[in-house]
């Protein structure tokens, strides 16, 4: 910062000399100047066999050739390592709360979503991470991390090839993940179950 | 006459080495899907991992992925785990470049990754330049690149600096030039004047080989710093100088004719101490390319756009880097001693950078 | 690098927009200019060597001092640079075929950008004479002008 000071005239029109035919009219002090531009989306390969599998009710992810991490939705790429995953693994639909979100607000554009709702982070099993997911189907307190939870499907008539398939994601009234295993702790705690196996001479039970 | 002190850079900066990809259109291919083997052949072909870098720049548009923040997810391509120095510019990544070698003066990192892309097929990337104009007078009247262009090559044409047949002679030359780039999209031994001359007029006076081809691509560059650069390259490209300027925004304030900054750039970056092999331009209208030819004072030796240029594919946000890592291959490859590059922003050749390059 | 094929018969696809409803404010000198749009007059601001800048700026180009002297320049002028611009591009204020052009206003010194009203790009030139046609409706926007027009096809009714 410096103490220079900014010119009067500049910064609050004090100074600003007017020719007489502006000089006595209320001055526009703002302007309206909209933006619209408009694109063709086209998914990538591997988002257009995520969407069209959803069409059947199977939920598909990219498993990682590094180290076997399931990622989904699956973009083609391991991010960690900056490599091409190909390889699609099918996903339960059932799976666990890793984090959450209760939202009083609404969304503009989004009168489907009536207020309070909790949007989740899903950990499908077999996926090692989550992505988001409405969940409903229990009183909004009774949301917590690790709670077991699967799909809600839209009817069969009505399935498209969209995430939107999925309404939300109910209670499975299972016992709950354990919070040390739960969200984005589940790969860490995944790594460290495998490294105690390689310790043991790989005979720990299943 | 004001004498020009060109400063010597603290520490010696290299290219060692590149990769390019450029097409008409990506489909089914995300930025990142793009940019994955590119990184990796770049990182590759000096041996270096994501873990030998010192620090990642990239230059991008979120206004051709229609998505904010969109470069944070191209990451995932650069494999930034565990975490890196990183940083993004809003513009080519030629100017990427610049504070990547900005960051290795400063001397805590030795090696850097610079990386630009761009996917401007799904929307109208005509349009989407109108927006970096003058928010309040001039851009809600849509006036579309080819058409700002467009009043400038007519300036240019009236001044008599340069016929229609000349600017077809550049058109032809960078059609010539670009066969045998496997990035190139209009390249083309048979290109010549007339047939240039007998195109229909699609922005008057432009024609459509006076446009340069859009590109959808990226391209990557790595930096290293002195003895680090000669551990990894049997002939680094040093960059000896860079520099970059700006005009006036407005369009009516300065004469379009002319690109003060470039010359400017090309002062302070050195350009003219010693002979200059090739130069590659980044000019996206055959009309920009004269100016910047006139700018930079080119003699007849001087093999202009080898690769063909920006006119030959024109990958937005890449263009600029792509000179670079052109002019750095064929010094690298010993068939050129001294090249520079150039790379330009904003409406007309408002923006504009150059780089000086030689091998040792 | 090989770009994957279609995968499937037909290729998923979705329409994305990006809109931004902007609402600028102008300050003192460009909300000047808007101003005079609205009131149906052209305005440039004096630099300190009095030559005059159309639309007006804050700070010189090249002195970078602050400019405060508005002033009113003509609705006429004359064309220095011009295209055609067909199909007129979504979201311009024109929905046929135009002429962009930069002119520069009797008692400016630079060219302002807009658009002019023909036929036909035959009917551009550099050096034509033009003169601004009003909206009836103007709020203080750049469109408030709706273009130019040359002089001897200006008519009562844009009048």
């Amino acid at each position: 910062m410096t103490d220079t000071p900014i010119p009067a005239e500049a910064s609050d029109g004090v100074g600003v000399v007017l020719p007489p035919s502006i000089r006595d009219v209320e001055p526009v002090r703002s302007v309206r100047t909209p933006i619209r531009l408009e694109y063709d989306f086209i998914p990538s390969a591997a988002a257009q066999q995520y969407l069209r599998a959803y069409g059947e009710k199977r939920i598909l992810g990219n498993r990682s050739p590094v180290d076997g991490a399931v990622f989904v939705p699956p973009r083609g790429v391991d991010p960690r390592h900056g490599v091409v995953a190909d390889e699609m693994v099918d996903l339960a639909d059932i799976g666990h709360v890793g984090s959450f979100c209760v939202t009083h607000l609404p969304i503009p554009g989004r009168r489907d979503l009536p207020v309070p709702y909790v949007s989740a982070w899903i950990h499908l099993d077999g996926a090692d991470i989550g992505f988001l997911g409405l969940v409903a189907g229990c009183a909004n307190e009774d949301v917590r991390i690790g709670m077991r939870v699967r799909a809600v499907w839209k009817p069969d008539g009505e399935l498209g090839d969209t995430a939107e398939n999925v309404l939300h994601w109910e209670p499975t009234g299972e016992p709950d993940v354990p919070i040390a295993e739960a969200g984005n702790r589940a790969w860490g705690a995944k790594q460290a179950a495998a490294a105690d196996d390689d310790a043991d001479g790989g005979d720990s039970g299943a | 006459m004001t004498t020009l002190t060109v400063v010597t850079a603290v520490r010696e900066v290299a290219v060692v080495s590149s990769a390019v990809h450029q097409v008409e259109a990506l489909t089914f291919t995300t930025d990142v899907q793009l940019m994955v083997p590119l990184i990796n052949e770049a990182r590759g072909a000096v041996g270096l991992t994501q873990a030998d870098i010192g620090f990642t720049c990239s230059g991008s548009s979120d206004f051709l992925a229609g998505q904010g923040f969109s470069f944070v997810q191209t990451l995932d391509a650069v494999g930034a785990f565990p975490p890196i120095s990183e940083s993004h510019v809003e513009m080519d990544g030629a100017f990427a470049l610049y504070e990547a070698w900005v960051k290795l003066q400063v001397g805590e990192v030795d090696t850097a990754l610079v990386y630009s892309y761009g996917k401007s097929s799904p929307g109208s990337r005509r349009d989407v330049l109108a927006v970096q104009l003058d928010p309040y007078t001039v851009a809600p009247l849509w006036p579309d690149a080819h058409a700002v262009a467009a009043l400038q090559t007519r300036l240019l044409l009236e001044s008599g600096a340069v016929s229609s047949e000349g600017l077809a002679e550049i058109a032809v030359r960078s059609q010539h030039h670009a066969v045998g780039n496997p990035n190139a999209l209009r390249a083309s031994a048979e290109a010549t004047v007339a047939g240039v001359m007998a195109e229909p007029v699609v922005a008057d006076p432009l024609r459509p080989s006076d446009i340069a081809a859009e590109a959808d691509g990226g391209c990557v560059v790595v930096l290293a710093a002195g003895d680090r650069a000669r551990s990894l390259s049997d002939r680094p490209a040093w960059i000896r100088g860079i520099d970059h300027r700006i005009d006036a925004h407005a369009l009516g304030v300065r004469d379009l004719t002319r690109a003060p900054s470039a010359a400017l750039a090309a002062a302070r970056a050195g350009a003219g101490d010693d002979r200059l092999d090739i130069v590659e331009l980044h000019g996206p209208t055959t009309s920009q390319e004269h100016i910047l030819a006139s700018e930079l004072g080119l003699d007849a030796d001087t093999l202009m756009n080898p690769s063909g240029g920006a006119l030959a594919a024109d990958t937005l946000m890449a263009a600029g880097l792509v000179r670079i890592a052109e002019a750095a291959r064929r010094i690298s490859s010993g068939d050129a001693d001294r090249a520079l590059a150039h790379a330009t922003s904003g409406p007309c050749l408002q923006q504009n950078l150059v780089c000086v390059m030689e091998g040792e | 690098m090989t770009e994957p094929d279609a995968p499937g018969p037909s290729a998923l696809r979705a329409d994305l927009v990006i809109e931004y409803p902007f609402i600028r404010t102008t300050g003192p000198v460009v909300g000047a200019f808007l101003t005079g749009l609205r009131e149906a007059v052209l305005l440039g601001i004096r630099r300190s060597d009095g030559t005059v800048m159309v639309p007006p700026v804050e700070y010189d180009p090249v002195t970078s001092e602050p400019l405060t002297e508005v002033v009113e320049v003509a609705s006429t002028g004359t064309i220095v640079s011009w295209t055609w611009v067909d199909p007129p591009r979504p979201g311009s204020p024109w929905e046929v075929p135009h002429g962009l052009a930069l002119v520069l206003l009797d008692g400016a010194d630079t060219p302002m950008l807009h658009g002019v009203m023909v036929d036909s790009p035959d009917g551009l030139a550099t050096g034509l004479r033009v003169e601004a046609v009003w909206k009836d409706d103007r709020v203080g926007h750049i469109t408030d002008l709706a273009g130019f027009v040359p002089v001897d096809q200006v008519t009562a009714a844009h009048r």
